[in-house]
């Protein structure tokens, strides 16, 4: 990797990506309480993954990693705004949004 | 093919009137049943002019061949079988039409007259069998379309019962007559009668094994048949069907008593008299039971208070006379009994139904009385049936009954005595409940005044027939004398009696004291319900009260009921109810239906644990997946 256009090597974004997906996942289902929480992991998941395609479209010249990032955080916008949305109304209806309360698809 | 035509005539007409009623209306189910019955009926009547022609068959087809085993449709035509078609045919005929007017207000007239027709047919086919499979076919049809008819009104839980009492106690009969055919099978290898009769004499004094024990063969074979006939002819003690057979409507109830059914008992004694003739101590049985019973019934109608048990009694007494007279050998005066017997008692069951009608269903004799002047022709209708009852001189009854005492008299069987007793003794009686029965429902003040008044003459198409049974209650006795001649040239052969029978010859001879004891018994029995309901009509009362213990006994039919209730019913029932809940509940349906649904509601609710409704055991669930979907890709498909 000595042309690598990247000043640390991959492997240093590679790890921070999966540092932060597994900080995602383990936000998703280790958190309890909020729901808020929970949407936050999922924008981690987005990102860790990202940086992994800008990473990879870095080192390898090809430009169509970064545009599919930038969908990925269009998305990723549209996504927080829809999951705020339902949040809100949640609350409006049920007066909670504790994850421990969110438990009608129980059999 | 005339035979044909009378035996297949009343089975059109059940198949048009039960198949298609809806189609051709109340009017049209009356018209086919009642024109092809009438069909049947004078088909019958010509042919009577085969009368003393040898037996001859009529060859349908074959029913089965199993190896050796031949079941055949044919229809035999000998003295006998023309009697009974005859017998069969026309009373059933003036039945069809009486019902006409009798259920004119029924809602299900053409199932009525289906039910009708088939039983006549089954009948038929029961008296022209040649062949005992074909007989038991008849005889199981008669006792589903009994079943049918005592049921008929099946919204009275009364008729229900009536109609499964009728069919389980005749089956107990049937059973033994089953037997008596599988035994006839073994022993003669045959189910036809030609070859049965043939080869009687030959097996006399032969022995068969049966469970260990040694019988006589014919004795065995006849006392089985024997007991299907008890069964079918309410004798003792089997009799108890016949009078809560009285929930049918009344053309039923005179179907049954004088024209099908029960006198197909009487028919199969006479029939077999070739194989009874060779078992004295089968016919020891018959005499005995016939004698008893007709005592037995006789005693049971004197105190009886509805007008149709009264006459189901006099049945039952009177089938006692017929087998008494199969019993000690005069088959003919049996069968001579049983031609008059059927115009007489239809015609009394006819002109009951006439009052019952006439009084707005009423069927208590208690609350008639007093209603000759409105019912003339009914009046004396009866009239006329219950004076060839009681055998009062000049009427058919007057003829078979004392031949049928005489018999008993010149008999030198077993029991013949002792039947000769009985059935003087049940000629007094007989007498009485007949007197009682007619002085109570028609003479003296009228008891239930509101009744008496809206009372009126039935309609003449149900008078007619009642007339036409009148005639025939008298002329049967005049024309169908000759059965009782001794040579036997009537029969053509049908009937078999040994050479030292020589019964019919000798009732020619008896005393006058003898020949005149049932006229006199008549005139006895008569005069005392004259007495008891006319003159005196405290006297019943009084009786009654002074003879409690008696009365009680008598009206409570000798407790037959009560004791099978107690012997048969109520242990059959705790019996099953043990099975229900021991075995059905219990087992089956344990570890059956039940069990299983019980095991997968079990492993339903350990599932439906997995279902927390937590997002985040979704999640956890997802990632799981993930990773061994991944692992597995990495480490096996790739690596």
């Amino acid at each position: 990797m000595d042309a690598s256009p990247l000043p640390v090597p991959l492997s240093a974004y590679l790890t921070l990506a999966a540092v932060l997906f597994t900080i995602g996942v383990f936000g998703i289902f280790l958190n309890r309480k909020n729901v808020i929480v929970i949407l936050m992991s999922i924008e981690l998941l987005l990102l860790a993954v990202n940086l992994n395609l800008v990473a990879f479209s870095a080192v390898l010249g090809d430009l169509a990693g970064q545009v599919f990032a930038l969908f990925v955080l269009t998305v990723a916008a549209a996504e927080a705004a829809i999951g705020l949305a339902i949040v809100v109304v949640y609350f409006r209806n049920r007066g909670s949004i504790e994850v421990e309360d969110i438990s009608v698809m129980r059999g | 093919m005339l035979y044909a035509v009378v035996l297949f005539a009343p089975l059109l007409g059940a198949a048009i009137a039960g198949l298609f009623g809806r189609l051709i209306g109340d009017r049209g189910a009356q018209l086919v049943t009642c024109a092809l019955m009438g069909v049947s009926a004078l088909a019958a009547t010509i042919g009577l002019s085969a009368l003393g022609d040898p037996p001859t068959t009529v060859r349908l087809f074959t029913w089965a061949v199993v190896d050796g085993f031949v079941a055949e449709w044919a229809i035999r035509v000998d003295g006998l079988s023309i009697v009974m078609m005859f017998v069969v045919s026309v009373v059933s005929f003036l039945i069809h039409v009486y019902s006409i007017g009798y259920m004119a207000h029924d809602p299900g007239i053409p199932r009525f007259f289906s039910y009708l027709s088939f039983f006549t047919f089954a009948m038929l086919a029961l008296v022209t069998s040649d062949n005992l499979i074909q007989l038991y076919f008849g005889w199981e049809g008669v006792g589903v379309a009994s079943y049918l008819l005592i049921g008929y009104w099946y919204t009275r839980p009364q008729a229900c019962a009536a109609a499964i009492k009728a069919f389980l106690v005749n089956r107990v009969g049937d059973f033994g007559l089953a037997l008596g055919i599988a035994a006839t099978y073994f022993v003669f290898d045959s189910v036809q009668f030609d070859v049965i009769f043939a080869n009687a004499a030959r097996l006399a004094e032969t022995d068969i094994v049966v469970f260990g024990a040694r019988f006589d063969t014919l004795t065995i074979i006849a006392v089985l048949l024997f007991i299907g006939a008890i069964g079918k002819s309410a004798q003792l003690p089997l009799h108890t069907w016949l009078p809560d057979a009285m929930e049918g409507p009344t053309p039923v109830s005179a179907l049954i008593h004088a024209a099908t059914m029960v006198t197909a008992g009487v028919f199969l004694v006479a029939r077999f008299s070739p194989l009874f003739e060779y078992a004295p101590d089968a016919l020891a049985l018959v005499a005995f039971l016939g004698a008893t019973t007709a005592l037995f019934a006789a005693s049971v109608g004197l105190v009886q208070n509805d007008i149709k048990r009264v006459i189901a009694y006099s049945t039952c007494s009177q089938l006692g006379y017929m087998f008494a007279a199969a019993g000690v050998g005069a088959y003919a005066a049996a069968i001579f009994h049983l031609f008059t017997h059927a115009f007489f008692k239809a015609l009394m069951f006819l002109g009951a139904g006439s009052v019952i009608h006439a009084l707005k269903d009423e069927q208590d004799l208690r609350r008639m009385g007093g209603i000759w002047r409105k019912l003339p022709l009914t009046y004396g209708a009866m009239w006329v049936g219950s004076l060839a009852l009681v055998g009062f001189p000049g009427t058919a009854g007057f003829f078979s009954k004392d031949a049928i005492i005489e018999a008993a008299w010149v008999s030198e069987a077993a029991f013949a005595r002792y039947a000769f007793l009985m059935l003087l003794l049940a000629a007094v009686l007989t007498a009485f409940y007949t007197g009682r029965l007619m002085f109570l429902a028609f003479h003296g003040r009228p008891r239930d005044p509101e009744l008496a008044a809206h009372a009126h003459e039935s309609p003449p198409v149900m008078t007619v027939p009642l007339g036409l049974l009148a005639i025939g209650a008298v002329l049967s006795g005049w024309l169908g004398y000759v059965m009782l001649d001794p040579s036997g040239g009537f029969w053509g052969g049908a009937i078999f009696t040994q050479a030292d029978n020589r019964v019919l010859e000798e009732i020619e001879t008896v005393p006058a004291l003898i020949k005149w004891s049932p006229t006199l018994a008549l005139a006895l029995g008569l005069g005392l319900a004259w007495l008891f309901y006319v003159g005196a009509p405290a006297l019943p009362d009084l009786l009654a009260q002074r003879l409690r213990p008696l009365y009680a006994f008598l009206l409570n039919k000798w407790y037959f009921d009560e004791l099978y209730d107690a012997l048969f019913v109520r242990p059959a029932l705790r019996l099953a109810d043990r099975f229900w809940r021991g075995v059905d509940l219990g087992v089956i349906d344990r570890f059956g239906p039940d069990g299983v649904a019980l095991a997968t509601i079990e492993a339903a609710k350990r599932a439906v644990r997995l279902q927390t409704g937590y997002l985040y055991h979704y999640a956890f669930a997802m990632l799981i997946g993930i990773v061994a979907l991944l692992s597995w890709y990495l480490l096996l498909v790739r690596g």
